[in-house]
């Protein structure tokens, strides 16, 4: 399996690796994947009260393309705002990495993650949860 | 000097010894006859070779030199015992014994053979990687014909009881098979004080030529004879058929000579490495050995490291060519299916790492391993949040994973 540039810059040097304090009402957290699939990726969201997502953080179980996967996604929603950021398809990070067939559920899985992240916040804020995560697998 | 990758994968094959090579050459050019010539001098060189790398394996095995086929590799020797028994013993019976975590070359043709309205019995292994005797002893029937038991796990190095195996055939005067391809070369394999009647091995896996095997068929007690599974010219005692790769078998003879005559010394060496390796890598938190410690193989190791994933894990040692627990072909990883055999949970099973050193790895390859492979798992678990919920003491079984 041949790597791009951009998922082996993103495995070697991820960013925004780490974690926000899930107890504030104010982050978000998903938590998709499981342990036995061989990907598990958790990211959460600091939102302000302009609904504007100041802060990301990644930790992911998973293969070089998952990390990849979820620590572009970080990236991209620093400074979005929350709709914005509902609005990452994984189509988009399939570009951005160069990623294969195959290797397109891992990017599948950071949209979840967002999706996830996003749904945690809007039910702590009293917010309806939104209706379906795309589904995959 | 270090070269990258450093290899470690020698399960998967070996380099070739270049005294191999050397022995080889003047066959593919000189010495170019076909051992099946009887009638003048390039033959009988071609011949003559032949006889002698059969001596040389002879010697390895303990066998006679006249009991060894040679075929294309294990995976043909494989077919060859398997299917060869079954329809030269079909008289007798239709029912053959192996079990779990044999090679695909063993279990894809014990499929096969159920298909041809064989029965086949798959003994489980405990969590080491070990059969159990009085299972394999309660699964003979008066319909069994063999029973296939490999020698070396090629995953995790296990080796089975072979000679309480051996006696238990006998006693039940069932014939006993066994790929000893990760065996032969490595350990002492005696096939008289074994009690084996066929063994199939492969000159790639010991320093030889690929595509080049050999399958023993005992003559004596009982005389064991297997079906040719190609039509021709009726070489190898009409077992085999097929001109003999000449050049090829000078070098697995060759690479058995070297085998016999170097294994104490070479194994001291590699056993000293692969301890090390173990010991080092083993002191990290939650790192675990597969498969039995002392029943096994000298030169692989087998370790999982819990909470990191397997393609995850591969990426961050890509300084050394191993072998991991998982076959990430496609979507779905797919675990090994020799650890999942052993009870291992697909996570486990996934984040395994299989070391497979040879004659040729030296002290400062180990050394280097052992710091990119501990590096590699500090970095994947930092990034892991398995880890981390483990960390907290949160039990993972316990939590409820998203649908996948
Ligand atoms: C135990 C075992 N049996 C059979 C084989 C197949 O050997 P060959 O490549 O010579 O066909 C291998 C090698 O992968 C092996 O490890
Ligand atoms: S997360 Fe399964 S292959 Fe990438």
């Amino acid at each position: 399996m041949a790597y791009s540039d951009k998922v082996i810059d993103h495995y070697s040097n991820p960013r925004n690796v780490g974690t926000l304090d899930k107890s504030k009402n104010n982050v978000g957290t998903g938590l998709v994947g499981a342990p036995e699939c061989g990907d598990v990726m958790r990211l959460q969201i600091e939102v302000d009260q302009n609904q504007v997502i100041t802060d990301a953080k990644f930790k992911t179980f998973g293969c070089g393309s998952a990390i990849a996967s979820s620590s572009l996604a970080t990236e991209w929603l620093k400074g979005k705002t929350v709709d914005e950021a509902l609005a990452i398809d994984n189509m988009e990070i399939v570009e951005e990495l160069a990623l294969p067939p195959v290797k397109i559920h891992c990017s599948v899985l950071a949209e979840d993650a967002i999706k996830a992240a996003i749904n945690d916040y809007r039910v702590k804020n009293g917010l309806e949860p939104l209706v379906e995560a795309k589904s995959h697998h | 000097m270090l070269k990258f990758p450093i290899y470690l994968d020698n399960n998967a094959t070996t380099p070739m010894d270049p005294r191999v090579l050397e022995a080889m050459l003047p066959y593919f050019t000189n010495h170019f006859g076909n051992a099946a010539s009887r009638n003048h001098p390039f033959g009988w060189a071609a011949e003559e070779a032949v006889d002698y790398a059969r001596e040389q394996i002879a010697a390895l095995i303990n066998c006679n030199p006249k009991e060894l086929i040679f075929t294309s590799g294990a995976t043909e020797s494989d077919n060859l015992a398997i299917k060869g028994v079954f329809e030269m013993y079909a008289s007798k019976g239709n029912h053959i014994i192996t079990a779990t975590t044999e090679h695909k070359a063993v279990l894809d043709t014990c499929k096969h053979i159920e298909k041809l309205g064989g029965q086949v019995t798959y003994l489980q292994v405990n969590s080491e990687g070990l059969i159990d005797l009085q299972e394999l002893e309660a699964a003979i029937t008066d319909k069994t014909i063999l029973i296939s038991i490999m020698y070396g796990n090629n995953e995790v190095g296990v080796v089975q009881p072979i000679r309480e195996i051996g006696r238990i055939a006998k006693k039940h005067g069932v014939l006993f098979f066994s790929d000893a391809t990760q065996a032969v070369g490595k350990i002492p394999v005696d096939v008289e004080a074994d009690g084996i009647d066929l063994m199939a091995f492969s000159g790639h896996k010991m320093y030889g030529p690929k595509g080049v095997g050999a399958l023993y068929v005992r003559r004596k007690n009982p005389r064991v004879k297997v079906t040719a599974q190609m039509d021709g010219g009726g070489h190898e005692r009409g077992m085999r058929s097929g001109t003999l790769n000449v050049p090829g078998i000078v070098g697995l003879g060759k690479a058995a000579e070297i085998c016999r005559l170097d294994m104490e010394a070479d194994t001291a060496r590699i056993v000293a490495m692969r301890d090390r390796l173990e010991r080092e890598l083993l002191q990290m938190e939650e790192s675990y050995l597969n498969g039995n410690k002392e029943s096994r193989l000298p030169h692989v190791s087998n370790i999982s490291f819990k909470y990191v994933e397997g393609e995850g894990l591969m990426m961050g040692v890509k300084d050394i060519a191993v072998s991991s627990g998982s076959a990430c072909t496609s979507a779905s990883l797919e675990p090994s299916y020799v650890l999942k055999a052993m009870g291992m949970s697909d996570d486990l099973a996934h984040s395994s790492l299989r070391f497979g050193l040879s004659r040729f790895t030296t002290d400062e390859e180990v050394d280097y391993a052992i710091s990119h492979v501990k590096e590699a798992v500090t970095k994947l678990r930092e990034l892991s949040p398995l880890w981390e919920m483990f960390k907290e003491g949160i039990d993972l079984d316990s939590v409820e994973w998203a649908e996948h």
